[in-house]
Order: C-alpha cells, then sequence, then structure tokens
C-alpha cells in the first residue's frame, strides 16, 4: 500500500493534467505484458497439472477395499451408480460396478459417502468419447493405473503425495504477487 | 536529369540516375509495368506481414500466444483465413444497393495500393513516379478511401452500416486537416512536395526537426486508418462491425485488406516523412522502409493494446481543439525558422529548440483546452439533493 501523502500527491497530479501522460502510464503497463510470459499455453503439446483436489472424469476404484455396501449408489442424485453384489465367502463379491459418466455432474457425493474410501474422483479432464456407451465406466476400467491416477478430492492422504497445482492463473499470480511486494 | 524526355517520361517523372545503368528508362512503359507489379506486391506482403505481426503482437501484449498454428509459428495464418473467406457464401441483403455494394470494397481497397506509386520503396528515385506534386497525390488518394466506405455503409441498408459510415465521413474529415497541415510542416522544410525530395532533405530525420508534427500526423493518421482507439466505424460494442456488417465472403475479405493496406500506406509515408525512408547504413533501402514502417506500426498496436474506444464527440474535439490549431501554430514555426534560421549545420541546434516548442506547447494546450467535451456524470438522487 501506498502511504497516503503519496496518494494525495498522485491525485493532485491527475488534476494538473498533461496530455498524454495517462496514455505513457498506460502504454508502461501493456509493455511489461509484451516482456512477460503469457499465460496461456499451447494446449496439446504443453498441459498443465490441475488442482489437487480436482473433480475430474475418470473415477478411481480399488476393488480391495470395496464391500459393495452400495452407499455411493443411494447417495447418487442421479442414480448413475450400478452395483451387483453376489454373496462370497465371509463376504460379499462385487459382480457388477458401474458409473454411467454421461450423466454424471461429478458432485463428489459418492466419494464422500464411502466408508471405506474405495472410491476416489480421477484427474482427467479430456472427457470426449466417439460413442455414449464409452462414457459408462465398467469396474475393470475404473481401477487404477498409470494413466488413471485418483485425485485429492476428500481423501486428503491421496492429496498429500500429488505434484502442485501449476494453473496458468496461480503462475502468473505468483509473479504479479512478487512485483507488488518489491514495489513499494 | 536526362537530357530528352519523351512526353511519357515527364508524366511519369523518371529519375534515371537511381535507377541501374541496364534500366530501360527509355521505355515508360516497361518502367511503369515493373513498378506497378512492384509496388503492389510490396503493399500486398507487407499487408500479410503487418497481419501476422499485429495479431501476434497484441496478444502478446495481452498475455496470450497468439495464432500459432497454421504454418511455422503461425505465418501461414492470413493465408488460412484467406482461403476461409474466398469459400464463404457470399450474402447480398435484400433491400441493398447490388450495384454500389458490390463497388464499395473495390473503391475503399484501391486508394491504398495507389499510394505507394509515390513512395520511393527501393531506393532513391526507384519508384514508379517521382511526381514533383507527391504529397498533394498521396493526400487527394489517400482521403478517397473514405468514399467506399461511406458507399459500403450507405449500399447496405442496414442502420448501424450507416451510422459508422456517418462517423467515417466526419472522423476523417476532421482529421485530414491536422493531417495536412502537420506533413505542411515537413514541405517548408524540404522545400519540396516530391517524396523522393523529402527522402533526399532528411540528413536529419524529421521526427526530430518536426516532433510535433510528427505527433499529430501519427496521431491523425490513426484516425484516418481507423486504428484503435480510433476505431469507432467498427465500433463492435455499439454498431457490430460497422460499414462492414452486411459483408461477407471475398468482399469482407478485401475490406479487411483495405484496413491493413491504409495501415501499410500510413506506415510508409510515416517513415518515409519523418524516419529519413530508405535511407539508412549497410541494411539494402527497401529492408531500411520496412524496419521503419514495422517500428511505426508496433507503436500503433501497442496503443491499440492499452488504449480504449474513443467516444465520438472526443475524438471530435481531439482533432478540432488540440490537433488542428497545434498543427497550424507548428506550420508557422517551422516557416520562421526556415526563413531566419541559416541552413547547414547548425540545423542541429533547432532539434532541441523544436522538441522544447512543441512539448512546450502540448503543455500550454493540457492546461487551457478541455477535449473531454459533453462528459455526462451520472448522480444519485442523494447526490443532487446536496
Amino acid at each position: 500500500m501506498k502511504s497516503e501523502p503519496e496518494q494525495k500527491s498522485k491525485r493532485s497530479k491527475d488534476k494538473k493534467r498533461v496530455f498524454g501522460a495517462g496514455i505513457a502510464r498506460g502504454l508502461r503497463v501493456t509493455m511489461k505484458g509484451l516482456l512477460g510470459r503469457a499465460i496461456t499455453t499451447s494446449y496439446p503439446e504443453h498441459k498443465l497439472v490441475v488442482s489437487k483436489r480436482f473433480r475430474g472424469n475418470e473415477f478411481v476404484w480399488y476393488p480391495a477395499r470395496c464391500t459393495g455396501c452400495s452407499t455411493c449408489a443411494k447417495s447418487c442424485p442421479h442414480g448413475n451408480i450400478e452395483v451387483v453384489t453376489r454373496r462370497g465367502n465371509n463376504a460379499y463379491e462385487v459382480e457388477k460396478f458401474e458409473i454411467d459418466t454421461g450423466r454424471c455432474m461429478f458432485c463428489g457425493l459418492c466419494v464422500e459417502s464411502c466408508p471405506y474410501d474405495a472410491l476416489c474422483l480421477g484427474r482427467g479432464y479430456e472427457l470426449a468419447k466417439y460413442r455414449r456407451g464409452d462414457l459408462v465406466l465398467e469396474k475393470e476400467a475404473m481401477q487404477e493405473s498409470e494413466k488413471r491416477k485418483p485425485s485429492g478430492y476428500f481423501r486428503p492422504k491421496i492429496e498429500k503425495t500429488l505434484p502442485a497445482q501449476t494453473l496458468l492463473i496461480e503462475r502468473a499470480g505468483r509473479k504479479s504477487r512478487k512485483k507488488k511486494e518489491s514495489v513499494p | 536529369m536526362a537530357p530528352i524526355q519523351s512526353a511519357e517520361q515527364t508524366v511519369l517523372a523518371i529519375r534515371p540516375e537511381g535507377l541501374p545503368a541496364f534500366w530501360p528508362a527509355d521505355n515508360p512503359w516497361l518502367h511503369a509495368l515493373v513498378f506497378i507489379v512492384a509496388s503492389i506486391a510490396f503493399a500486398l506482403v507487407m499487408v500479410i506481414v503487418f497481419i501476422y505481426v499485429e495479431r501476434r503482437g497484441v496478444a502478446r501484449f495481452q498475455l496470450r500466444l497468439g495464432p500459432n498454428r497454421a504454418g511455422p509459428e503461425g505465418v501461414l495464418q492470413a493465408v488460412a483465413d484467406l482461403i476461409k473467406l474466398l469459400l464463404k457464401e457470399d450474402i447480398v441483403p435484400r433491400l441493398a444497393d447490388k450495384v454500389v455494394h458490390l463497388l464499395a470494397p473495390i473503391v475503399a481497397t484501391v486508394p491504398a495500393f495507389m499510394v505507394f506509386a509515390v513512395v520511393p520503396l527501393w531506393g532513391d528515385g526507384a519508384m514508379l513516379a517521382d511526381l514533383n506534386a507527391g504529397v498533394l497525390y498521396f493526400i487527394a488518394i489517400s482521403s478517397f478511401g473514405v468514399v467506399g466506405v461511406f458507399m459500403a455503409g450507405w449500399a447496405s441498408s442496414n442502420k448501424y452500416s450507416l451510422i459508422s459510415a456517418m462517423r467515417g465521413v466526419a472522423q476523417m474529415v476532421s482529421y485530414e486537416i491536422p493531417l495536412v497541415m502537420a506533413l505542411l510542416g515537413v514541405v517548408v522544410f524540404a522545400g519540396t512536395l516530391s517524396l523522393n525530395g523529402i527522402v533526399d532533405a532528411q540528413s536529419i530525420p524529421f521526427a526530430l526537426l518536426q516532433p510535433l508534427a510528427a505527433v499529430i500526423y501519427f496521431l491523425a493518421m490513426s484516425a484516418e486508418i481507423n486504428r484503435t482507439p480510433f476505431d469507432l466505424l467498427e465500433a463492435e460494442s455499439e454498431i457490430i462491425a460497422g460499414y462492414h456488417t452486411e459483408y461477407s465472403g471475398m468482399k469482407f475479405a478485401l475490406f479487411y485488406v483495405a484496413e491493413y493496406g491504409h495501415a501499410v500506406a500510413g506506415a510508409a509515408i510515416f517513415a518515409t516523412f519523418f524516419l529519413g525512408g530508405w535511407k539508412g547504413p549497410v541494411l539494402p533501402p527497401v529492408l531500411w522502409l520496412v524496419i521503419k514502417m514495422l517500428v511505426v506500426f508496433f507503436v500503433g498496436f501497442w496503443a491499440r493494446a492499452t488504449l480504449p474506444r474513443l467516444r465520438v464527440d472526443q475524438v471530435m474535439g481531439l482533432g478540432w481543439k488540440a490537433l488542428l490549431p497545434l498543427a497550424v501554430i507548428n506550420v508557422l514555426i517551422a516557416a520562421v525558422e526556415v526563413l531566419f534560421w541559416p541552413s547547414g549545420t547548425t540545423q542541429w541546434l533547432l532539434v532541441p529548440i523544436n522538441i522544447a516548442i512543441g512539448a512546450l506547447l502540448v503543455f500550454l494546450w493540457s492546461r487551457t483546452v478541455s477535449l473531454r467535451g459533453g462528459r455526462v456524470e451520472v448522480r444519485t438522487r442523494a447526490e443532487v439533493k446536496a
């Protein structure tokens, strides 16, 4: 923040204007933009790290933890989750676990409701598919893999392991914050 | 001068001494053909260069990357746009004046390229016609573009187009006067109306000898060619796309080319009048001209990336209350200096003097003249009562 006498002198300067002074100040601001770096990237070549708690597509499901209790299916506002279980050896075996992401709004209620941390949201954002049917995720496709990493949404343990976000807004913000600190 | 000149040579005012020995200077038709093709090619290539430089440049000013897909680093973007526009359907409004609607883009485009007939592009005297009234020709031709704009606005039978055309005429008529007055200061110093002569006269660039004229000319030129902040003709937020709202396909492309063609011509004229044209060490003359044009254009789109659009009355205020009187005073001062100051090396002393005079005049105007005219203050009911 600028001190008060400085502000006053600036105000009086504005009153005693000279043609072009304001324009020169504006030109200085945009020149900084030209010399600085762009805050956009060329997307398919340069991808950004999304938020740790990103509610992306591609749910990650851990079959070892899932008991087939269907709490997620009950909590889903759209009823997108279909669970079919079979009585197994002292526990239920999950026969079918499907999420129709075509109707999903990624509210995350299923993840929040899971008592065993068996379901996580994913970090992917490239959702386009060629067929409507491909949007229905089956249990084999939903398991964690190299391509399919869980998001830290409602899963603080996973969140700790994730890399920091490099969304451009944050990068640009960090830069300008530094400058602001050095100005006064 | 060549000892005998044919009638055609006199008309074209060919200067054989500036051209290479093998040049067919005694065949004016061949000379004209070569230079017409060369000048138009130069102008068109520069239009593509300017479009690319501006799109990438403005993007960087706005912290974006700009078009970088078509060709290496997006250099073919203008070509891709052109192909797209060529393939688009040409729509003519039912109530439009068909003939005028068709002619308008041509009338708007041609003057931008005709200007290059008198600009020394490739070196001393290497131009289509070294007219001894080159400045007059340039002023006459460059102000003709507004006719195309008005034809487009009129023929479209669209209220926004017509508003834009009216604005265009008002703006261009107003700014033509300070523009000519600013050039007059240069002409007084150079003592000639030939553009080649004006370049020859610049041992010191006229931007230094006539700083006020340079500023006035730059502003008036920006207004003439509708660059932001004077782009009232195409104010998207108010009147859609202005005079070319009803144009599509190749006709729209022609208006686009006209807009940048006028920018290229304006930059070339500024470089010729104020920055020494093709003059410069080491590099070939045409490269120097291109560099100087790009510098002028850079300042133009730098302002475009910075400043918001002016209001109509503010544009008129700037033209009539500031630029015109300052330009007239500048011509008077230039005339007095040329009359009483000994020519020669002491001309260098005029540089600081003229810069000081220019700064003083701008300062005086800032304190005495208000350009905000007609500003509407919005007050709440409580404020009105108090």
